[in-house]
């Protein structure tokens, strides 16, 4: 148990396990997106739509726990060997990571409130969403889709930087950065 | 639908009193087109959260005929072109043309054919029949009521219930209810 949370060299089951799971969410909704808009079946495209504010509610409710689980756990600080222009660029990346977790899921519900449709909300068929308290119209319904649609290409270009950051840790600089991020005990900084 | 309006005009031409029962029903009796002009199909959807979801058919063809010794042998027939569906909406209403709803480009007729009518009461039938849609048929009931029967003009207030995933139309349940509600006014001139 003692492996939950984070301590000062390493990240606890906690933080990986919510990592991943956002981090895989993420990807695919992004892959969802791209592929909902773009299938010829009405009615397949519908249901992907559906699927995908399903996930963006999940990937809403995650990244909030995540965001509380960050502000009130250890963070284990970076290996020493990592440069002073990454030890200031880094945390800068991972706020701008988390804002577009957040703003993500967010402008897809203000969409989906505004949008004149009125087609409601049912995560997983569970339960009822209820819209933001936003004024349905056209002219909002495309701004909220405008604006999904850039936060979405350049989260995905953030994550790709993210991912390349992590590979270069690993292969070339040979450090723990993405293992620590793999299982607490192979983070043996 | 249909059947709703062809009990009503049964029902009232044959029971609604003895004293002009023979009136009522030589004047109800025969054989009438439903006009386009003076009758409406509208049907409503309930929504998960509230509110419901309407469209109307604009267009539409039909006859009933109210026999006038048997009303169990009157007859409605009604034709909806779901290619005409509208909500104000247009998106929805080429979503419902598509192939995730009607597919009216293959299946560009809904039928009704009534198979009985039975009189519920002075105005008013049940009218059954068997409604075809996407290529599959199935047994509905529809209430009709008579609205109106003046020179050559009979008008019925049809209203039924029909479960929309055994015509191959599920999509969006159970966002969207899988019951919808139709109300027609459905009139009809002789001949």
């Amino acid at each position: 148990m003692q492996t939950i949370t984070n301590t000062a060299t390493r990240y606890g089951w906690a933080t990986i396990v919510l990592h991943w799971l956002i981090g895989v969410i993420f990807i695919g909704q992004f892959i969802l997106g791209f592929v909902m808009v773009r299938t010829q079946s009405q009615r397949t495209a519908f249901e992907l739509i559906q699927l995908h504010k399903s996930l963006g509610f999940l990937l809403l409710g995650l990244v909030i726990l995540r965001i509380a689980w960050r502000l009130g756990d250890a963070v284990p600080p970076l290996p020493p060997s990592v440069g002073i222009l990454e030890r200031r660029t880094a945390p800068l990346a991972h706020l701008a990571l988390y804002v577009f977790q957040l703003a993500l899921p967010l402008s897809g519900w203000a969409l989906v409130s505004v949008s004149t449709l009125e087609i409601p909300s049912m995560p997983f068929n569970l339960f009822v969403m209820p819209n933001l308290p936003l004024p349905e119209s056209d002219a909002a319904e495309s701004f909220w889709a405008s604006a999904h649609w850039y936060l979405a290409y350049a989260g995905i270009g953030l994550v790709a930087l993210h991912v390349c950051a992590a590979l270069r840790h690993h292969f070339l600089l040979r450090d723990s950065v993405l293992t620590r991020m793999i299982t607490p005990s192979s983070a043996g900084e | 639908m249909r059947a709703r309006i062809l009990g009503l005009a049964a029902a009232a031409a044959c029971l609604a009193m003895p004293v002009h029962a023979a009136v009522v029903l030589s004047d109800a009796a025969g054989n009438y087109t439903i006009s386009q002009a003076g009758s409406a199909i509208r049907f409503t959807i309930g929504k998960a959260g509230g509110g419901g979801f309407d469209g109307a058919f604009a267009r539409f063809k039909g006859t009933i005929r109210i026999d006038n010794k048997d009303v169990g042998r009157s007859k409605v027939d009604l034709t909806i072109y779901p290619e005409s569906v509208g909500t104000g909406q247009g998106r929805i209403d080429a979503f419902l043309r598509s192939d995730a709803v009607f597919d009216a480009a293959n299946s560009p007729e809904i039928q009704f054919r009534s198979t009985s009518v039975t009189r519920t009461g002075d105005t008013t039938a049940l009218v059954t029949g068997r409604l075809t849609a996407r290529g599959k048929t199935f047994p509905e009931k529809f209430t009709a009521e008579l609205d109106g029967l003046k020179g050559g003009t009979i008008k019925f207030h049809v209203t039924g219930k029909v479960l929309r995933s055994r015509y191959g139309m599920d999509v969006g349940t159970p966002l969207y209810s899988n019951v919808v509600d139709f109300d027609m006014t459905l009139t009809g001139k002789r001949g």
